[in-house]
């Protein structure tokens, strides 16, 4: 999952040009690869791919602003989905 | 209103007629009611003219009646009746009625120093032949505009880079490092153009070439120091309206009918109203509609058309004709653009055109000179939280930004909080304006080959604007900075030129801008910025000053700047993409080319296609990079001068005897 998440950055945020580093850490806010839409293309892309449904007050930083932060925040809703939580 | 060109041989070697011909051939749009060229020895002039004022007697290349001093004059001086009653006075005889005329008169008794005395928009040269030497000068503001280049021993100049390339071979190259300026400031910075050795006459600048040495210096340029720290609100209201209605009435000089734009927002409406309750000038009005509501604002011009009983045209503008004209657009603009905001307004230019009129009045200006943009009011955000980064509810003004992005507006708070975070530190910084803007442009350099990425080197266009920054800029309040950073680079560079001349000559039609009155931008500069933006009420000064002139609904409307459909005008589902941006952005052009990375800009036409909604900089990446392939294409690949020559005007030639005593 680290992988697609990953790949979607890198394919629609930097359009295929990942020749400079993207750390699985590196914070998209400071590196600026996402701007105003890039959060909500990153939301949209969350949801479809993975079938979960993220609530307002999850579109925080903490959640959202890097691969590592993608991929553990995407586990969780989809650990609480499968256990019938939190939908 | 017209286009002019010339040569001038360095070395006094003599010029060719033939080859100004050739350069006013280019420029057929920009006068299509006559085409002339005079050769003195070493100089040419060309002329095409677009008869507004006299015009029966305009005609150019004009001399003194002692043929002494020739004249080849883009524009209007619009106090020329104030000037010509001055220099009667002061013995000069006068054979015409036209403004060009005084402006040679002018000349004659002041020299260089003569462009203080203007009230106008020009860019002119006069050859003075018992001096052979030769004066240009571009209006303060940069309404008119004027390039030169030097080639195989010639000095060249004219109203576009066209004409500069008609001349028999001059170099065509892309200036890397304007293409670097371009994806940072949203377009090159005079004097740079996009190509290499062609440059600009900055706004405010006069130049001078004799005995083969050009040049160049600056006569005027924007001050912000507050002139009266005292003044009155109400006072300060009462003069700024006395400034624009007489600003307003001198630009209403023409032998021709008078039209003007009308876009629905604050700044139009107060030009219409001033026109309908100051004169008695019949007035005819004209917009663009848009078929997408987010762009249209059809509404609001309604209100006015009817609050101000004028008689109203528009044209219906779709996302699939700007995709069709959208090459004619650039081989006007002469540079790329980040938006396709442009051709909308060369549609109306046709319009406006088509039904006899070759003057518009239209509200350009105000924004910059009053305090209009969003930028202004983010960087007040920005400074006001900075001052407080702990404060919760400071940053709650961010919705105050943008009302009308959707995609700012659906933004996650914490995002919103996110992106424009600011510290104390930051406040220092002389662009700490535009420094989002620029940042965020500069991402699309990530489409650069590496091929240009070593053209460009190690130019970086921000350090290089901060050496050039005028002496006074650190003593000025940071909203004058923001200010001044749009006044003196994207109103001249953009919204005067790819926006504005190029596409309202484009048809032939010449703007006029009331709120460029140079009387009107230096009271704007003089005064304390809280009058132009009060708390986060924007244009505030201006708004209390035309309080009754205006309907109520576009008074308290929430500014909304003219936008038209970008990446949508070449791509979607159900949108036939146009040949040429196929071709343009397949990967062997891009290739050939080898300013774009073809994979990168392919994910990025791929994503365009899904019709999704695209954010600002993708939307900025389609528009900056097919329009930076349609300026390769048709300057410097398959460039043509003699695109228009067969349905052109015949040209009248001159040649002034060789004088003896040289």
């Amino acid at each position: 999952m680290q992988n697609e998440i990953r790949q979607f950055v890198i394919d629609n945020f930097l359009f295929g040009q990942s020749d400079r580093q993207l750390g699985n850490s590196d914070s998209f806010l400071e590196s600026g690869i996402i701007d105003s839409t890039g959060v909500l293309e990153l939301i949209a892309f969350i949801e479809s791919k993975y079938e979960v449904s993220i609530a307002d007050e999850e579109l925080v930083p903490a959640n959202l602003d890097s691969i590592d932060r993608v991929s553990a925040f995407v586990e969780r809703k989809l650990q609480a989905k499968s256990a019938g939580v939190g939908q | 209103m017209c286009g002019i060109a010339g040569a001038l041989g360095m070395n006094a070697q003599p010029v060719d007629p033939r080859n100004i011909e050739r350069m006013v051939r280019t420029l057929g749009h920009r006068g299509p009611d006559d085409c002339s060229v005079l050769v003195d020895g070493e100089v040419g002039l060309g002329h095409r003219r677009l008869s507004i004022i006299d015009v029966a007697n305009g005609q150019q290349p004009m001399s003194t009646a002692d043929e002494r001093l020739w004249i080849t004059y883009n524009g209007e001086i619009f106090n020329y009746v104030e000037l010509r009653e001055m220099l009667v006075a002061k013995g000069h005889r006068f054979a015409t009625s036209c403004d060009t005329e005084v402006l040679l008169h002018l000349y004659q008794e002041f020299g260089p120093d003569c462009v203080h005395r203007l009230n106008g928009q020009w860019s002119f040269a006069i050859w003075d032949s018992q001096r052979r030497e030769m004066f240009l000068s571009r209006d303060r503001m940069g309404v008119r505009p004027l390039f030169y280049t030097k080639s195989g021993g010639m000095f060249l100049f004219a109203s576009e880079i066209k004409a500069l390339f008609a001349y028999p071979d001059v170099d065509r190259r892309l200036d890397a490092k304007a293409v670097d300026q371009f994806f940072t400031f949203w377009t090159a910075l005079s004097p740079r153009t996009m190509f290499e050795g062609v440059f600009e006459l900055p706004p405010g600048h006069s130049m001078t070439v004799a005995r083969g040495e050009v040049r160049t210096f600056e006569y005027w340029r924007p001050d912000y120091e507050v002139a009266e720290p005292g003044l009155d609100e109400n006072a300060a209201a009462e003069r700024l309206l006395e400034l624009l209605v007489d600003a307003t009435r001198i630009r209403l000089r023409a032998d021709v009918p008078v039209g003007a734009y009308l876009s629905g927002g604050l700044d139009s409406t107060v030009i219409t109203a001033l026109i309908k309750r100051f004169t008695t000038t019949p007035l005819r009005t004209f917009s663009v509609a848009f078929e997408d509501p987010q762009f249209d604002e059809s509404t609001f011009q309604d209100d006015v058309i009817r609050y101000l009983e004028t008689e109203h045209e528009s044209i219906q503008c779709t996302a699939a004709e700007i995709g069709r004209i959208f090459p004619d657009v650039i081989w006007h603009t002469e540079k790329p653009v980040l938006r396709t905001a442009p051709a909308p307004m060369f549609l109306l230019s046709k319009l406006v055109r088509d039904r006899g009129f070759k003057v518009v009045l239209t509200g350009e200006g105000s924004d910059e000179i009053l305090g209009g943009y969003d930028i202004f009011k983010e960087a007040k955000i920005r400074r006001f939280w900075g001052a407080n980064p702990d404060s919760k509810m400071r940053p709650v003004l961010l919705r105050r930004l943008y009302p009308y992005m959707k995609n700012i507006q659906s933004q996650p708070e914490a995002y919103l909080r996110a992106f424009f975070r600011t510290s104390p530190e930051d406040f220092a910084n002389p662009f700490f304006s535009h420094l989002p803007r620029w940042e965020l442009t500069a991402k699309l350099k990530l489409f650069y080959t590496s091929e240009l990425r070593s053209r460009i080197g190690a130019f970086d266009p921000i350090d290089e604007l901060r050496d050039e920054l005028p002496k006074a800029f650190g003593t000025w309040d940071g909203f004058s900075q923001a200010q001044y950073l749009e006044t003196a680079h994207l109103l001249p560079a953009y919204i005067l030129s790819s926006q504005g001349d190029r596409m309202s000559m484009g048809h032939s039609v010449e703007g006029r801008f009331p709120f460029l009155d140079y009387r009107v931008v230096e009271f704007a500069a003089s005064l304390p910025p809280q009058f132009k933006m009060k708390v986060l009420n924007e244009k505030y000064l201006l708004k209390r000053a035309v309080g009754g002139l205006i309907p109520p609904s576009v008074h308290k409307r929430k500014k909304q700047p003219y936008r038209a459909p970008d990446a949508v005008s070449f791509f979607g589902p159900g949108r036939t993409t146009p040949e040429y941006v196929e071709d343009l952005l397949s990967e062997t052009r891009l290739k050939e080319d080898g300013l774009f990375t073809p994979a990168a800009v392919n994910r990025l036409v791929t994503k365009a296609r899904t019709g999704q909604e695209l954010g600002v900089k993708d939307n900025m990446g389609v528009a900056g990079i097919l329009s930076t392939q349609l300026l390769v294409d048709q300057f410097i690949r398959n460039f043509r001068y003699d695109h228009h020559a067969e349905r052109d005007t015949p040209v009248r030639h001159r040649q002034l005897p060789v004088r003896a005593e040289r």
